[in-house]
């Protein structure tokens, strides 16, 4: 399958995620331009993190009026996989495709650290490869990850299962000290609601190998590999079946 | 024309003989432009008029060496058809101005000095020094400063992988911010800061130009007093989102072979750039500074050659390679601007709206600039600091509370307050993070992986420069090898005081002959570096703080190990002596408030062979975890060896024969004797290193055991420290954040 | 014509930075400040012929870009370039 990696002016780990999903998954990738209209048939896009624009206004604010973002809409709004990963989640939020939005962390300064992030759901393109429960040993590397939504928006998030990762301790559990950031019920990670836009501040591309710390973040490209094969796999199987009919 | 006064020859930090040279090179007056352009490039920190003698001592060739001093940065050879591009700059001054924008601009004027040589920056080190932490405005410079390196560099997406922070009364004024960058250049693609070829074009990219900075290289040239607050205009802001769009676009640029040469503008800006490229190439530069892109209106031609604004680059293109050139620079919304020609008559010929208003040969402002052979002398109060009479302390306190007291000093304590603030991850490619020992990155499309540590010791030095200076690069060099890389080259910044002041001069000079002579013995050369004096405030100098930087190559890295132990059981070995040595130690400064003694001895010799042995045990599997013992010596080294971990240790180590037998336990568990290395084996090879230690002339010694939840330190089989792991790392892991507010615990 | 556009978090956001602010001006002895908020302001220079339609490409501007609904909100201030003139 086709990784479209989307690069802004400023974009950092657009190479990480490159790397993690050509070089480890050995899946097809390509660097998307933020001034393309196209995403050159990708099966699924990823937002990488950085400081699109320096950052400046707004994380995120300034990028969301990127040609390629009216695509990546196009395509979110036909069901195709999206991951946002870090910057790549503030653009997702300040373009509207993720609800909510980003405040400086709650310590006002950035935090580089590995942190335990607890896989909430699994019935997104992003963690169907993992276990509900699963605790995953991620990096994140941000200042402003403190995720905020209005008291009746997390409601709603939480009723329909969209919060898809959540900042435990080792062992699971929700406690605050295990919240690096302040985000409102330790979220981590979204998605949409029609759950195949997924929005995350820690960085898996981080953690694909071992030799760097963690390899619990493959799982979550993995699961996108087996989302999209097995997608494809199904739509063949309803095509065989409705032609045998 | 303005008549050049007295007054405006001062006010431009030139002497009367210096004026006089220029009317000679001239044969005429000069215009203020040109008073202008030969004070910023004149002044010490161009032209390194007082240290250019003693530099040119220092050992700078060596098999590798693809790139010695004299262009923007060093290189060495790494395999692979690849280059390691290398150096390190002190933003010093600027930093005590504006503590963010001072050290945020240091940042960037390090990475902009490694990609303009076409190598892709891959990591950061810094090497920072502030006075006690008890002072407010102190704390205010540290944060300041530590945001400032954060905000640049995790914006602009390079890995901060390591530094040092140390402390002193001296730096309260005069805090150091030396920032060390690395990237990885093709080996025959490495490109110079060179103009040449008649009627080639000379391009400006990057920011519109403003008055940041004035006289910022004049500045860094002179003492702080009372009126440096005056000078607060002179601090550039630094854009780290417009350095990322420089360094793709500039890096595409070079990739398409349609440079010949290229410059960042730093200090002096477009003066230096213009006339430097310019001297390399043995060409002349003819530029129209009305045409250079102002960011505020009525700026004079004096006002556009001096300015330092950030995040500028001077090019020199190839005929017929204009629209390439400007194209790239348009994909990533940068307008590359034609500002000028190259000539042949080796002339910077400065004009506004076509009209001249400077004409100097380049040679004038670079290699004719003056070079000083200054006085020096030995400074009378040394040979009493040497003294070290220890029975005039009293009884020194209980070893258990000095154990504690030094893990909470900030000298020792963890830095993780500081380098959880610097995105260490970016890029994916660190394999050992801050804290872990010396920085170490992988090299992608290779088996290899360099290691990089900064490292310097200015109470050392100030007690001894040349051994000092020695024990510097000797500390460098061997926390490379404990990363399992072996040392392959040098850099190197010295911070000094006031140079026209004969004892500093005298620490300098004897701090580069030191520096030299252990490069020479460890095969280390130096590719570059930088200097920065005048550091001293109402004329108190600042300990000298000469800091060496060194690269090390592991030719395989899978194999890279780190400070940590990592098996209940395994062996603990001392490879190393120690001494009876407390000189210049951070035991003797924290408790007894003393900078005294004489450093530890050196033997360069063994630790030539000791540095071998660690790299080949480490590269054989042998060797599990490699730490040296400096600040706060055995006690701590070991201590450190747990931290992170979970795993305590038990430890029985010889006392060091101490003619005072009162500080016999003190010497043996916190001096600093060097060439020591605290290793992990298998237990059942601990024979197998001692035996290999022997052979060359390593003294070794299995000194115990890793596990537990203890940490426990014997002399001779009495227990001296019998500490919980867990509370010794909580005073280590949070001594920093607790000046600063609320420590955090995370994963 | 100028319009002044105050940009700030909505009330029932927490703010560190304002909270940092205010607990820095308390060491610094301001104890009767009791709290800070921090906010944004923007200068924006308009080309428009009258008061109302600047105000209108303010609003647009801040409605689109300047300020993020879900976390800010802003007010506006024209100044008349015979205003600004007179300052």
């Amino acid at each position: 399958m086709k990784f479209a990696v989307v690069v802004f002016p400023g974009s950092n780990c657009d190479h990480d995620a490159y790397h993690a999903v050509k070089h480890v998954l050995g899946q097809d990738a390509a660097f998307i331009w933020h001034k393309e209209t196209s995403l050159a048939g990708a099966d699924a896009v990823i937002l990488p993190g950085g400081f699109a624009h320096g950052d400046y206004l707004r994380t995120g604010a300034i990028a969301r009026f990127s040609p390629i973002m009216q695509e990546v809409r196009r395509f979110a709004e036909a069901g195709g996989p999206v991951l946002g990963i870090c910057n790549g989640f503030q653009v997702l939020l300040e373009a509207g495709l993720l609800p909510g939005a980003m405040l400086r962390n709650r310590s006002v300064k950035f935090q580089c650290v590995h942190v335990f992030v607890r896989v909430e759901q699994t019935d997104t393109p992003f963690t169907v490869a993992c276990r509900r429960g699963q605790v995953l040993r991620i990096p994140i590397a941000h200042g402003e990850g403190n995720y905020y939504a209005e008291p009746d928006v997390v409601e709603r998030l939480e009723r329909n299962r969209q919060v898809i990762f959540r900042y435990t301790t080792p062992e699971g559990v929700v406690t605050p000290d295990a919240n690096p950031n302040g985000s409102v019920a330790n979220v981590a990670g979204l998605c949409s609601e029609a759950r195949n836009v997924v929005g995350l501040m820690p960085h898996p591309e981080r953690a694909c190998e071992l030799a760097l710390g963690s390899a619990d973040g493959l799982v979550v490209l993995e699961s996108a590999v087996r989302s999209v094969t097995q997608g494809a796999l199904a739509a063949v199987a309803s095509a065989k079946a409705a032609a045998a009919r | 024309m303005k008549t050049i006064s007295d007054e405006l020859i001062q006010q431009h930090g030139l002497t009367r003989d210096e004026y006089e040279r220029i009317l000679e090179m001239l044969g005429r007056e000069p215009t203020v432009t040109e008073l202008g352009i030969f004070s910023v490039m004149w002044s010490e920190h161009c032209s390194y008029k007082s240290s250019r003698v003693h530099l040119k001592t220092l050992p700078t060739t060596g098999r590798r060496v693809l790139q010695g001093p004299g262009e923007n940065a060093g290189a060495v050879d790494i395999g692979d058809g690849l280059a390691a591009v290398f150096k390190i700059e002190s933003h010093n001054h600027p930093s005590f101005i504006e503590p963010y924008q001072g050290a945020a601009t240091g940042v960037g004027g390090i990475i902009r000095d490694i990609f303009t040589m076409g190598a892709r920056p891959m990591a950061l080190l810094n090497s920072l020094r502030f006075g006690p932490l008890d002072d407010p405005l102190v704390r205010r410079t540290f944060a300041g400063v530590v945001a400032g390196i954060a905000g640049y560099g995790n914006s602009i997406g390079i890995p901060t992988v390591g530094g040092e922070i140390a402390f002193d009364e001296s730096y309260t004024g005069n805090p150091l911010v030396n920032v060390f960058c690395l990237g990885i250049a093709k080996a025959d693609e490495i490109v110079k800061g060179v103009a040449s070829g008649a009627g080639n074009a000379v391009y400006y990219v990057g920011a519109k130009t403003g008055r940041d900075g004035i006289h910022g290289a004049t500045m860094a040239s002179a003492e702080f007093d009372e009126k440096s607050a005056e000078k607060r205009p002179a601090v550039q802001v630094g854009d780290p989102f417009m350095e990322k769009l420089l360094l793709e676009a500039c890096l595409e640029v070079m990739r398409s072979g349609a440079l010949v040469g290229i410059q960042d503008m730093g200090a002096a800006g477009l003066t230096c750039s213009t006339c430097e490229m310019g001297s390399r190439g043995g060409a002349g530069i003819t530029i129209d500074v009305s045409l250079v892109p102002q960011r505020e209106t009525g700026m004079t031609p004096y006002e556009i050659m001096l300015s330092e604004s950030q995040e500028r680059m001077l090019l020199v293109v190839k005929r017929g390679r204009e629209a390439d050139v400007e194209r790239i620079f348009e994909k990533w919304d940068l307008h590359a601007v034609r500002i000028g020609d190259v000539t042949t008559d080796g002339r910077l010929c400065v004009k506004h709206h076509g009209e001249v208003v400077a004409d100097i040969p380049n040679e004038a402002l670079t290699d004719k600039a003056p070079v000083y052979r200054r006085p020096m002398a030995e400074p009378a109060s040394l040979a009493e600091a040497q003294r070290l009479p220890l029975p005039s302390l009293g009884a020194p306190p209980p070893i258990r509370d000095v154990f504690r007291r030094l893990l909470a000093s900030p000298a020792v304590a963890s830095k993780q307050w500081v380098y959880r603030q610097y995105d260490h991850m970016v890029r994916t490619n660190t394999l050992v993070v801050p804290g872990m020992g010396a920085g170490v990155v992988r090299v992608k499309g290779t088996a290899r992986a360099l290691a990089m540590s900064v490292d310097g010791n200015g109470r050392f030095v100030y007690l001894d420069p040349f051994l000092g200076a020695q024990l510097a690069v000797a500390e460098a060099a061997r926390n490379v090898a404990c990363t399992g890389a072996q040392p392959i080259g040098a850099t190197n910044c010295l911070n000094f005081g006031n140079p026209e002041r004969p004892e500093i001069m005298w620490q300098f000079a004897r701090a580069v002959e030191g520096m030299g002579a252990a490069c020479r013995a460890l095969d280390v050369p130096i590719t570059g570096g930088n200097v920065s004096l005048y550091n001293e405030t109402d004329g108190r100098a600042v300990l000298p703080t000469p800091v060496v930087g060194v690269v090390g190559l592991i030719q395989d890295a899978s194999t890279v190990v780190r400070r940590a132990f990592r098996g209940e059981g395994d062996a603990i070995v001392l490879l190393g002596t120690g001494r009876d040595e407390l000189g210049g130690s951070e035991y003797l400064k924290l408790v007894h408030g003393l900078v005294r003694g004489t450093p530890p001895t050196l033997d360069l010799t063994l630790e030539a062979a000791l540095q071998r042995l660690v790299v080949d045990g480490i590269a054989a599997g042998l060797i599990r975890s490699a730490h040296d013992c400096a600040e706060g010596g055995l006690a701590v080294a070991v201590a450190e060896c747990c931290f992170d971990t979970g795993l305590g240790a038990s430890v029985d180590v010889p006392a060091v024969a101490a003619s005072e037998t009162a500080f016999s336990a003190i010497a043996t568990l916190f001096g600093e004797s060097a060439s020591r290395v605290v290793v992990s084996v298998a237990a059942a090879r601990a024979d197998e290193l001692a035996g290999l230690a022997t052979a060359a002339g390593v003294p070794v010694a299995v000194i115990g055991r890793v596990g537990g939840e203890r940490i426990r330190i014997a002399i001779d089989g009495d227990i001296v420290i019998d500490d919980s792991l867990a509370e010794a790392e909580d005073v280590w892991a949070n001594a920093i954040g607790r000046w600063f507010g609320r420590p955090r615990a995370v994963a | 014509m100028r319009a002044r556009v105050f940009v700030t978090l909505k009330p029932s956001v927490f703010d560190p930075q304002g909270t940092t602010v205010a607990e820095a001006l308390h060491t610094l002895g301001y104890a009767s400040v009791k709290d800070v908020r921090q906010g944004k302001y923007f200068e924006l220079d308009i080309d428009a012929r009258t008061p109302d339609e600047a105000r209108r490409i303010a609003a647009e501007a801040a409605d689109r870009l300047l300020a993020n609904p879900v976390i800010e909100s802003y007010r506006i201030e024209i100044v008349t370039t015979a205003e600004a003139a007179a300052r």
